[in-house]
């Protein structure tokens, strides 16, 4: 099977706390550490798992600029077979439909049975994937958390619904599914391994490349954008315990059994 | 202004919450809006749905037809398009089924996408202004939306409260004749319920409820330890779940178990809105962690900025050499 995944560098909100800049137009990015989008990173592992099993080729690619380029070596690192890079001046300040548009053309260039993406960014709406099956006119499901190849050009699935509950469904391919973590354990990427596809090219597809009119993508064709950042206030704010470790244990102790907590 | 529908999720007759959510939301998107519900689905589970929503939108579109009785995107979003006019706001809860429909749905109406949407600051000319949240909730974002070709806006479960407006006496209008037979490339098999675990953590009145801040899979007997001292459960965060570090029947949120107790232990959680989603009954919420800026602080009635590697076992033996007091 020849699979798709479209991945996202983001700042890796394990790693960083997230501030506003000064001005409040964005977040603080001078400090940031980025990762791959950690949905992303399981849609990539349930790819490598399927050719495991079935035999084909596992593509990554993303929408971005030259720094973005890690990402994808630390997914050839993890055993993705090649890495794509769609970069233009023109894409800059898409919104989700651009980038779904971007992404349609470079599915049109290829011939992929299965399109795989995370199913949401830290930063992202849950959007691109069904956005991309909805231009390519190929059935959709989101928040994937198993698949299994069937006979007849066809997967089973299941999706995630609420309470814990499973939704089996059958999908036919070519289609695209949103990979919802938890679905698989991804495997450990080590230094050698990035270091073993530190010089692998990255080919690179600009608007042209991939035919796509700049009035279709980028800042002047999109229909939503941010405008500023700001601190929400949720409630009315916890007491915060300032006292020592020890002082607050007690205070704790103290509070769980005023509360019924202690039986 | 253009108009605004509604998307109505049901089961078994009966309307989600949400359905009272999205006519909130869309009277703050346009104070003088009539929203109109639309609902797909078959026989009387559709018609008491229906019926369930006369006192809060002036009109219901119902779609009626064989292929909807299960809620499938693919079908739902093909219905939909034979009869959402043009320019039209679509309005969608933002849940598992709201996630497949809603932006496959707006490149077909070729309408604008907003997912997620917590409050709405309002219309300016073309412009829809919208709040929406990132990076799990530590910071918020304004977002503007062109509302000139429609939009499709996916609202967050809880972010709107239902409000009792003018009592409105809906009149219910049979759509179905439009649409005609409807396939998919997607087909729904079954529903798998949710196993039962070892323990279950909706009956426990104290539960001690781990997040990505446990780090690793062997210091989750740092929680175990406690909530035994406690005589509590161990409860847990999606991201504990997701590294196998613990079952799911241990998971607090909406993609997990909803939870009443009376003492809430948020160790080393941030707080997304979809683990705060399954804490009901508003309990006592005790959350220590060691960033600051995470969002649980927001929600907390006590805040420890701590380690819980090292305070939980500080909490532990304190639990323990009271225990042990007592027992004497």
């Amino acid at each position: 099977m020849e699979i798709l995944v479209c991945v996202r560098r983001v700042p890796d909100t394990s790693e960083n706390e997230i501030e506003l800049n000064r001005t409040g137009n964005d977040i603080e990015r001078d400090e940031l550490v980025y990762s791959i989008n950690e949905a992303d990173n399981y849609a990539v592992e349930e790819a490598l798992q399927i050719v495991a099993r079935t035999g084909g080729t596992v593509t990554v690619a993303t929408v971005g600029g030259e720094d973005d380029e890690e990402v994808l070596r630390r997914e050839m690192a993890m055993g993705a077979n090649r890495g794509v890079l769609m970069s233009d001046d023109a894409f800059s300040g898409s919104d989700g439909r651009g980038i779904a548009t971007i992404l349609k053309a470079f599915v049109e260039k290829g011939h992929y049975d299965l399109v795989l993406t995370g199913v949401q960014a830290e930063d992202g709406g849950a959007q691109v994937g069904g956005m991309l099956a909805a231009l390519l006119d190929y059935p959709f499901a989101s928040l994937v958390t198993s698949i299994e190849v069937l006979e007849g050009k066809k997967l089973k699935i299941s999706r995630e619904i609420a309470g814990g509950n499973k939704e089996m469904n059958e999908i036919d391919l070519p289609c695209v599914l949103s990979i919802q973590t938890g679905i698989n354990e991804p495997r450990y990427v080590g230094m050698r391994g990035i270091r073993q596809v530190a010089g692998v090219a990255i080919p690179t597809f600009g608007a042209k490349d991939l035919g796509i009119g700049v009035c279709a993508v980028g800042e002047t064709a999109a229909q939503v954008r941010r405008v500023d950042y700001f601190v929400p206030i949720l409630g009315k704010g916890a007491e915060i315990l300032r006292g020592t470790r020890e002082e607050n244990v007690d205070k704790v102790l103290e509070l769980v059994a005023a509360k019924g907590g202690l039986k | 202004m253009a108009r605004i529908f509604a998307y109505i999720v049901h089961k078994s007759g009966v309307v989600d919450d949400s359905a009272f959510e999205l006519a909130a939301a869309a009277r703050k998107i346009d104070p003088a809006a009539a929203p109109t519900a639309i609902l797909t689905g078959s026989g009387s589970d559709l018609d008491a749905a229906c019926a369930a929503l006369g006192a809060s939108y002036p009109e219901i579109w119902k779609i009626a037809n064989q292929a909807l009785a299960y809620p499938n995107a693919e079908l739902v979003r093909k219905a939909l398009l034979k009869v959402l006019p043009s320019d039209s706001i679509v309005l969608v809860a933002h849940e598992h089924f709201g996630i497949d429909l809603a932006p496959g749905l707006s490149i077909k109406l070729n309408a604008a996408f907003v997912s997620d949407v917590v409050d709405v600051s309002g219309v300016a000319g073309a412009d829809l202004k919208v709040v929406r949240q990132e990076f799990g909730g530590q910071v918020s974002t304004h977002v503007v939306c062109n509302i000139s070709t429609g939009a499709v806006v996916t609202i967050r479960p809880g972010a709107f409260k239902a409000v009792e407006g003018p009592a409105v006496n809906g009149s219910v209008i049979d759509k179905s004749s439009e649409v005609g037979t409807l396939t998919a490339g997607r087909r729904y098999l079954e529903t798998i319920v949710a196993e039962a675990g070892d323990v279950d953590i909706t009956k426990h009145n104290v539960l001690v409820s781990i997040g990505r801040g446990i780090q690793e899979k062997d210091n989750v007997a740092i929680a175990l330890e406690l909530a035994d001292a406690l005589g509590a459960a161990v409860s847990c965060s999606r991201p504990v779940v997701d590294a196998k570090w613990m079952e799911k029947s241990r998971q607090v949120g909406s993609s997990g178990k909803t939870v009443k107790p009376k003492v809430y232990l948020a160790c080393g959680i941030s707080g997304a809105f979809q683990h705060l989603a399954g804490i009901k009954g508003s309990p006592f919420l005790i959350a220590i962690n060691k960033n600051p800026k995470a969002p649980i602080f927001q929600v907390a009635d006590v805040g420890i900025v701590d380690d819980i590697l090292e305070f939980l076992p500080e909490l532990t033996n304190k639990v323990r050499e009271l225990r042990g007091v007592a027992a004497k």
